[in-house]
């Protein structure tokens, strides 16, 4: 097992030095760049921007300086944003984004699961068509839909919680709507999830045998049923981080929150190229991290699954 | 087991909500008179020579004073650091006489040393500055684009410190709005002492040191820009508001949701499906705008190089349906390309909607009854509104001329790059005059100016600017008016209507706000009722 660790481990540097390599390079086939405005500069200022970028260097030189940057983790200076470079951009917005969709994923899979066992459980009543409709409606509307809404509701309606902001001037409130807004669709997916792969396996042999032995109801579901029930669930996993990561630039526009989904947007429209790059690198590896850790999870959870 | 589930939940609910009272940002005290704005995007910088946008105007005009100021109603020029100012005779030379108590925050004093320093700084090529073709092209400062173009050395401007507190400078041709003109950043003077230390992190909290009447607190990118009353301001007994706070606000709807909540005092835009709510709301408040919205033909293109052909298009519009029906803005039809300016130029009329007289110059160009016209594309970046327009446009010409378009939308830097390199038939513009002066739109048309992306030219246009150039007052815009009636006469850009600038505030509550035509609004004057 630890051998396979360590393999993928290794093999992700690879991955990484592929996607650098192939977004460096298509993000400049896109028409316009970093110095395109409808008050367009000279040609003289023109060539001054170039020069201070280094834009004026043939490509292949460009791309080398910029690898090895990268592996001495300098991102460069951004060409849109004078005053801070990439490093500080990200340094500053990826914790943000991490708290709020790290936040969302918790909460998604807690109250996905219990969501999910106890409708289960009491299958077809009351309880678990009201919980499957709330998972449907996550599942189908979309999170600018979404936010806005539980915005009006509770703020600017009831005026419960404050419209938008960060944790450092209105406190941990700030958090609420957009982890709330970000956890629903995952939430859906893994209650709608873990409700069909618990149906299933309440129907197995061994929980047929575990019953017959005796045993109450918490302890077959928490002893039994929980570990087999999440394989599906573990396996969403990895494609609910990249909906949560990718969903996070929505909640973070209209919550206000200076996290890093704002810049992996606003960056393409700018064709700010350094801070594509920084965007694109840093959620590629944070993806590829996440992928991994679930695949581990995946097999310290299904004994019939050894990697070698 | 689940009702004690419930229960908790709602208790933590319950808990939090309480939690959420007190942890809600706290009003001002008593004291602290505040005001906060949303501020668009976050800015690209705060360095005076690296900015081009109108969020980092706002900013800018709350930190920086240059020679001048603008007045909060007129926007023209009145004493910054310079407290009275000279003309030569033939309008060429300019003598600023600078105040004894302009200073740094930091208490450094601003001499006249410092604004020849500034101004060269900012037309260093090494310093690459996005505005630089305001000092060279627009105000047309001798020497200015020499050493810009890395052709000169910086001696090759003519400007000068004639001693401590007198600054001269000398431009090439007489530009009667030069001195309105700098309360531009492109004139902005530079703490060159704090940027030689600390070279590009000089704008950071801490570090910055401003002459305006505010001085930076704090600034969370993405987050808030937050300003305080600056102490060593010469004028600082006359500056009422003791904090602004600038929100860069992405999403239009969260930034309602913010006024409407209280949390910021002056909203500036309005996301288009709320707008007819919005208008009704007494805190609107709207004025005409220096800005129009044309479209521009390519004149490589056949049969646009025709006059007749352009004329026919141009005439085949109902404006005021347009405005009233599709924009639905309340904006007004243009018949010229320079908006109105109140009390110095009125707006040109330059033709006439007549769909007969359009039919038969159409006919005349041979396509009578649009027969045998080629299909064009209308060009327009990614845009409800654009589209709609296009829309209209697309029906009004099959309806009127027979002739069918197009009609294709691009991403922003696309579009940009399309119209630069000619990629295009008929695209959509919109431009907004820099300064208060009909040149500012006219002089956009010239053969020779790189926002002529259609390419027309004309003898005659370009010789009544010519002319335009060496007059001045009164004779001068009568001219600017016979070449702009030319470049309506000729179809050089087709215009569809002046802007109208929106804006939320309480004037109730806050003084010192004012309407203006640039819609720009100087934090200094602000003041709470």
């Amino acid at each position: 097992m630890s051998k396979f660790i360590i393999r993928r481990l290794l093999g992700l540097i690879p991955t990484l030095f592929i996607i650098i390599t192939i977004s460096f390079f298509v993000i400049r086939v896109a028409p316009g760049g970093p110095f395109s405005a409808e008050r367009k500069v000279s040609p003289e200022v023109l060539r001054n921007l170039e020069a201070k970028y280094n834009m004026d260097d043939p490509l292949m030189k460009q791309y080398a300086d910029y690898l090895w940057n990268v592996v001495q983790f300098d991102l460069g200076p951004s060409f849109v944003y004078k005053d801070f470079d990439v490093n500080f951009y990200i340094g500053q917005g990826l914790p943000n984004s991490m708290i709020v969709g790290g936040l969302a994923v918790a909460v998604a899979l807690v109250l996905g699961l219990i969501a999910g066992i106890i409708s289960a459980l009491r299958q077809n009543s009351v309880y678990d068509y009201a919980a499957m409709s709330v998972a449907v409606i996550g599942i189908s509307v979309p999170l600018f839909v979404i936010g806005p809404a539980l915005m009006y509701v509770f703020a600017v309606q009831l005026g419960w919680l404050p419209v938008a902001g960060w944790i450092d001037r209105l406190g941990p409130v700030a958090l609420i709507m957009p982890v709330a807004t970000l956890a629903l669709p995952p939430f859906a997916y893994i209650a709608r999830l873990s409700r069909a792969s618990v149906l299933e396996i309440l129907r197995s042999d061994y929980v047929r045998t575990a019953r017959a032995k005796g045993l109450s109801t918490p302890v077959v579901v928490f002893k039994h049923v929980l570990k087999g029930s999440m394989l599906p669930v573990v396996s969403y996993l990895g494609p609910a981080l990249a909906a949560t990561l990718t969903g996070s630039v929505v909640v973070e526009q209209i919550f206000r929150i200076p996290g890093l989904g704002r810049h992996f947007i606003n960056s393409a429209f700018n064709r700010d190229y350094t801070m594509i790059m920084g965007t694109v690198i840093v959620y590629s590896a944070l993806l590829l991290i996440m992928n991994f850790i679930v695949d581990v999870i995946y097999g310290y959870l299904d004994p019939r699954i050894s990697y070698k | 087991m689940m009702k004690k589930l419930l229960l908790m939940l709602l208790m933590a609910f319950v808990a939090v909500a309480v939690f959420a009272e007190g942890a809600q940002e706290t009003t001002e005290e008593a004291e602290e008179v505040v005001f906060r704005l949303n501020n668009g995007t976050e800015p690209e910088s705060l360095d005076p020579a690296l900015i081009s946008g109108v969020p980092e105007n706002q900013i800018y005009m709350g930190l920086f004073e240059g020679l001048v100021v603008p007045d909060p109603e007129t926007l023209q020029a009145k004493p910054g650091i310079a407290e009275r100012w000279e003309m030569s005779a033939d309008g060429l030379t300019y003598t600023f006489y600078l105040r004894d108590d302009a200073v740094w925050s930091d208490g450094v004093e601003i001499t006249a040393q410092t604004v020849v320093d500034s101004w060269l700084r900012f037309l260093n090529p090494e310093t690459a500055a996005d505005y630089t073709y305001l000092m060279v092209d627009e105000a047309m400062v001798a020497g200015a684009g020499d050493y810009n173009s890395g052709e000169a050395g910086p001696e090759a401007v003519q400007i000068r410190a004639v001693d401590e507190k007198t600054f001269q400078v000398t431009l090439d041709r007489p530009r009667a709005f030069f001195v309105d003109m700098l309360n531009h950043y492109a004139f902005a003077v530079h703490p060159l002492h704090v940027i030689e230390e600390y070279g590009d992190a000089w704008t950071r909290p801490g570090t910055i040191v401003s002459n305006g009447p505010f001085v930076l607190d704090t600034w969370v990118p993405q987050d808030r820009i937050e300003l305080v009353k600056n102490p060593t301001y010469w004028d600082a007994e006359n500056v009422e508001l003791d904090r602004v706070i600038l929100y860069p606000i992405d999403d239009q709807n969260t930034a309602l949701n913010l006024f409407q909540d209280g949390q910021i005092d002056w909203l500036k835009e309005v996301a288009p499906a709320r707008l007819d709510e919005m208008k009704m709301d007494p805190t609107h408040v709207a004025n005409p705008a220096f800005i129009t919205y044309y479209y521009e033909f390519n004149n490589s293109v056949e049969p646009l190089d025709d006059m007749r052909v352009r004329k026919a298009m141009m005439m085949s519009i109902d404006r005021q349906e347009l405005v009233t029906r599709v924009t639905r803005g309340d904006q007004f039809p243009a018949y010229g390309v320079t908006p109105p300016l109140p009390g110095v130029y009125d707006a040109v009329e330059g033709f006439e909607e007549d769909y007969d007289a359009a039919r038969e110059l159409l006919a005349d160009a041979g396509y009578p009854g649009g027969e045998g016209f080629p299909e064009l594309t209308i060009l327009y970046n990614t845009s409800e509104g654009h589209k709609n327009i296009a829309e209209y446009v697309q029906q009004k010409w099959n309806d009127e001329l027979g002739i069918s378009v197009q009609i294709e939308n691009q991403e922003w830097g696309t579009y940009l790059d399309s119209r630069d390199n000619g990629d295009f038939e008929i695209a959509r513009g919109g431009w907004q005059g820099d300064y208060v002066d009909p040149l500012s739109f006219v002089g956009l048309f010239t053969a020779d100016s790189p926002f002529n992306s259609g390419d027309w030219t004309s003898e005659e246009f370009t010789a009544l600017l010519t002319e335009a150039e060496t007059m001045v007052g009164e004779a001068r815009l009568a001219k600017m008016r016979e070449a702009e009636m030319v470049l309506m006469e000729q179809a050089g850009v087709m215009p569809f209507y002046y802007y109208l600038t929106t804006n939320w505030i309480n004037t109730d509550e806050w003084g010192g706000w004012y309407p203006t035509i640039q819609d720009m609004h100087p934090l200094k004057d602000i003041y709470r009722k």
